[in-house]
């Protein structure tokens, strides 16, 4: 899932605070799954924004609203009868939900209140650990299942550097060395053969290097 | 000047500290009348938008009352409150309320004295913090807090 | 022969080759180069230079190399795939070659995390074992990693480093073999104080035939004082530091400990130059470069082989 991390209060009072009335947007999908911005923190964070505001003695209305999926057309539009009713969106969405509210109402504020944080697993409850980089080439066959472009400090294809110590990373000891779990991986698949084939310089057009990407499928596009 | 009197929500878990009140009571401890009980199942599923939203509705102080460490009748759901509180304290802290304004307890349904002794304790600590700075907005527009207070 | 490379030319000959690194000023001071490059003459065959060491900003490695190279000495570029892109890295290798360096080692770098600029984003658009590859495929095919032709290949001669201590050990062979793979002409290692457990990799090279393939240059690295052991044992990752070696410099005295450290790093140059497959010693005094003559001396190996 794409996980976020809410943004400091502080900065959601700051942004919003120059508006009376608040769209505040959650969404249902990743978002929910990682506790940063369904129904739940969408409700928590009004609970907050409204009683700051309340001691301030500053007007404020919130209008809660979940969507199924922000960042789908679809969806985006069941906003249209509350939207004029709003100053300005807090979205609690990744920051393609709020980029798709952004489109959708030309000259509306949308606001993000979450900070898109990356692709990942949840490694238990409360959890949740860098998984993908959205290389666009996947390489996990070769590596045993563990990412090294995401989970490596270095994105080492031909891994471990000299700072692997004890199954660590040099740069923090909370991160796993991924070359360590590769080699674990390897070893418990029975092809440790395939830790000397050298994997060739990466081509990077796959991901961002060529700029934006997008993905069509002709049979279902319209 | 009238003495302030702090409306207090104590969620209390069934099988601890809602008996220890049921308890205090019928050994006839003085306990302030300020603590409004709401009874849960236990205090795991006092969930942070509890808290805050009885303090957003008017409530001064909020506390949560689970079972001693390593007696909840659902295993851990004390520690699981526990950490919401936390978590809460820290919120209100950033809006600008104040995170003393909630507190986590543990006791045993034995205990009515210390369920007693705790809503004392709390609505005194309460009543010195003054009313929920929320509401004193609330009931006057346009002025800031500290003004008003 | 590969290339034209004064160090390739000793090891070929077979007699042991010395190394040793000039970290570059953290200002515009060529002065402070040559300061440092001068106390290495006569006493090593080629000078690394190091690549903004521990991700802290120097001078370019590519611009001290050619102070050393105008000195007559002999530098060895060391370039590091956090900084630049292949791109880069590629016209850097250009640079240097046309001003006479053909000595040079792939790394990866140190994390940013580490140095003064933790803000920084690291490249790392290739790793190590590809910039070994590209190295070669552009001296030895004439292509740039692209694949278009180079109008007059650098012809380097292509090193690389290789820590034996790191984890996991059943591993550090295995990387090694991946860089022969990829081209690589020598390797020098990481500092070795734990001298058994180098002398265990060594005869995991030495079974795969890998010596054969590859010059390995020890690395040594003169423990100035107990707190240096210390610190490398404790703070420096990577780094492999027995206990017996802080507690033997700890022992003598506050003055002696330098001389200790002397005696040890000649003890560990003794022992190594008998290893099969040690084809030399990269000497890293860091801070301290004023005594890499007085090792290199006293382990006898002065003078340096002309050719």
């Amino acid at each position: 899932m794409i996980t976020a991390e809410r943004k400091p209060i502080e900065d959601l009072i700051n942004s919003v605070s120059s508006y009376r009335r608040i769209l505040l947007l959650g969404c249902n999908e990743c978002v929910t799954v990682c506790s940063a911005g369904g129904r739940k923190e969408v409700a928590l964070l009004s609970s907050a924004l409204q009683m700051h505001f309340m001691k301030e003695g500053h007007p404020f209305e919130i209008k809660e609203i979940t969507l199924e999926r922000q960042c789908d057309p679809e969806y985006v539009e069941e906003l249209v009868p509350y939207i004029d009713q709003a100053d300005a969106v807090l979205s609690m969405a990744c920051g393609c939900g709020v980029q798709e509210v952004a489109r959708r109402f030309k000259e509306k504020m949308v606001l993000p209140a979450v900070n898109t944080k990356f692709m990942g697993a949840s490694e238990r409850q409360g959890v949740w650990a860098e998984r993908c980089a959205g290389c666009g080439d996947c390489v996990l066959g070769s590596t045993g299942g563990v990412c090294p472009i995401a989970r490596c400090s270095k994105q080492l294809l031909n891994g471990p550097c000299g700072g692997s110590g004890k199954g660590k990373c040099e740069v923090d000891s909370d991160i796993d060395c991924a070359w360590q779990l590769i080699w674990d991986r390897l070893k418990a698949l029975g092809m440790t053969e395939k830790y000397e084939e050298n994997i060739p310089a990466k081509d990077w057009r796959t991901g961002r290097g060529a700029g934006p990407r997008k993905i069509v499928r002709e049979d279902l596009a319209s | 000047m009238e003495e302030f009197q702090p409306v207090i929500v104590a969620f209390c878990c069934h099988y601890c500290a809602y008996t220890a009140a049921d308890m205090a009571g019928s050994k006839r401890l003085h306990y302030p009348a300020n603590v409004k009980i709401i009874r849960v199942p236990c205090t795991g599923k006092v969930s942070a938008l509890h808290m805050m939203e009885a303090l957003r509705k008017g409530a001064d102080g909020v506390y949560v009352a689970g079972c001693l460490e390593g007696d909840c009748h659902f295993r851990t759901g004390n520690t699981r409150a526990t950490k919401r509180v936390a978590y809460v304290k820290k919120l209100l802290d950033e809006i600008g309320i104040g995170g003393e304004r909630v507190e986590m307890y543990a006791m045993s349904a034995g205990m009515g004295e210390v369920f007693a002794r705790t809503a004392s304790e709390f609505t005194e600590k309460i009543r010195r913090l003054g009313p929920n700075p929320a509401r004193v907005g609330r009931d006057n527009p346009g002025c800031a807090t500290a003004a008003c207070s | 022969m590969k290339t034209e490379s004064t160090l390739e030319k000793i090891l070929v000959s077979g007699q042991l080759a010395v190394t040793s690194e000039c970290g570059p000023p953290r200002g515009a001071l060529p002065e402070k180069v040559k300061e440092k490059a001068e106390m290495l003459r006569g006493c090593v065959d080629a000078v690394n230079v190091t690549d903004n060491q521990t991700a802290m900003v120097r001078m370019s490695s590519l611009s001290a190399c050619i102070l050393i190279k105008q000195m007559g000495l002999n530098p060895l570029l060391q370039m590091v795939t956090r900084d630049r892109n292949r791109l880069a890295m590629q016209s850097e290798i250009l640079g240097a070659y046309s001003h006479g360096i053909d000595n040079m080692l792939c790394l990866s770098g140190d994390h940013p995390r580490f140095g003064d600029h933790p803000a920084a984003a690291a490249v790392h658009d290739i790793d190590s074992v590809q910039a070994v590859d590209m190295v070669r495929q552009m001296r030895d095919e004439g292509l740039f990693q692209g694949g278009q032709k180079i109008d007059g290949p650098p012809k380097m001669f292509i090193g690389a480093a290789a820590n034996p201590f790191a984890d996991p050990f059943e591993l550090r062979v295995a990387r090694l073999a991946k860089k022969v793979k990829a081209g690589v002409d020598f390797i020098q290692t990481q500092c070795i104080y734990n001298v058994d457990k180098f002398e265990k990799w060594m005869e995991g090279v030495r079974d795969r035939g890998l010596d054969e393939k590859v010059y390995i240059l020890a690395g040594i690295t003169p423990m100035k004082s107990a707190g240096m052991a210390k610190y490398m044992k404790n703070k420096v990752p990577g780094m492999d530091v027995p206990d017996e070696v802080v507690k033997r410099i700890a022992g003598v005295a506050k003055e002696n400990q330098a001389e200790e450290g002397m005696k040890m790093c000649l003890e560990t140059i003794e022992r190594l130059r008998n290893v099969k497959g040690v084809a030399g010693f990269h000497i890293m005094a860091i801070e301290w470069e004023h005594k890499v003559r007085e090792i290199v001396e006293r382990a006898g190996l002065l003078p340096r082989p002309v050719f």
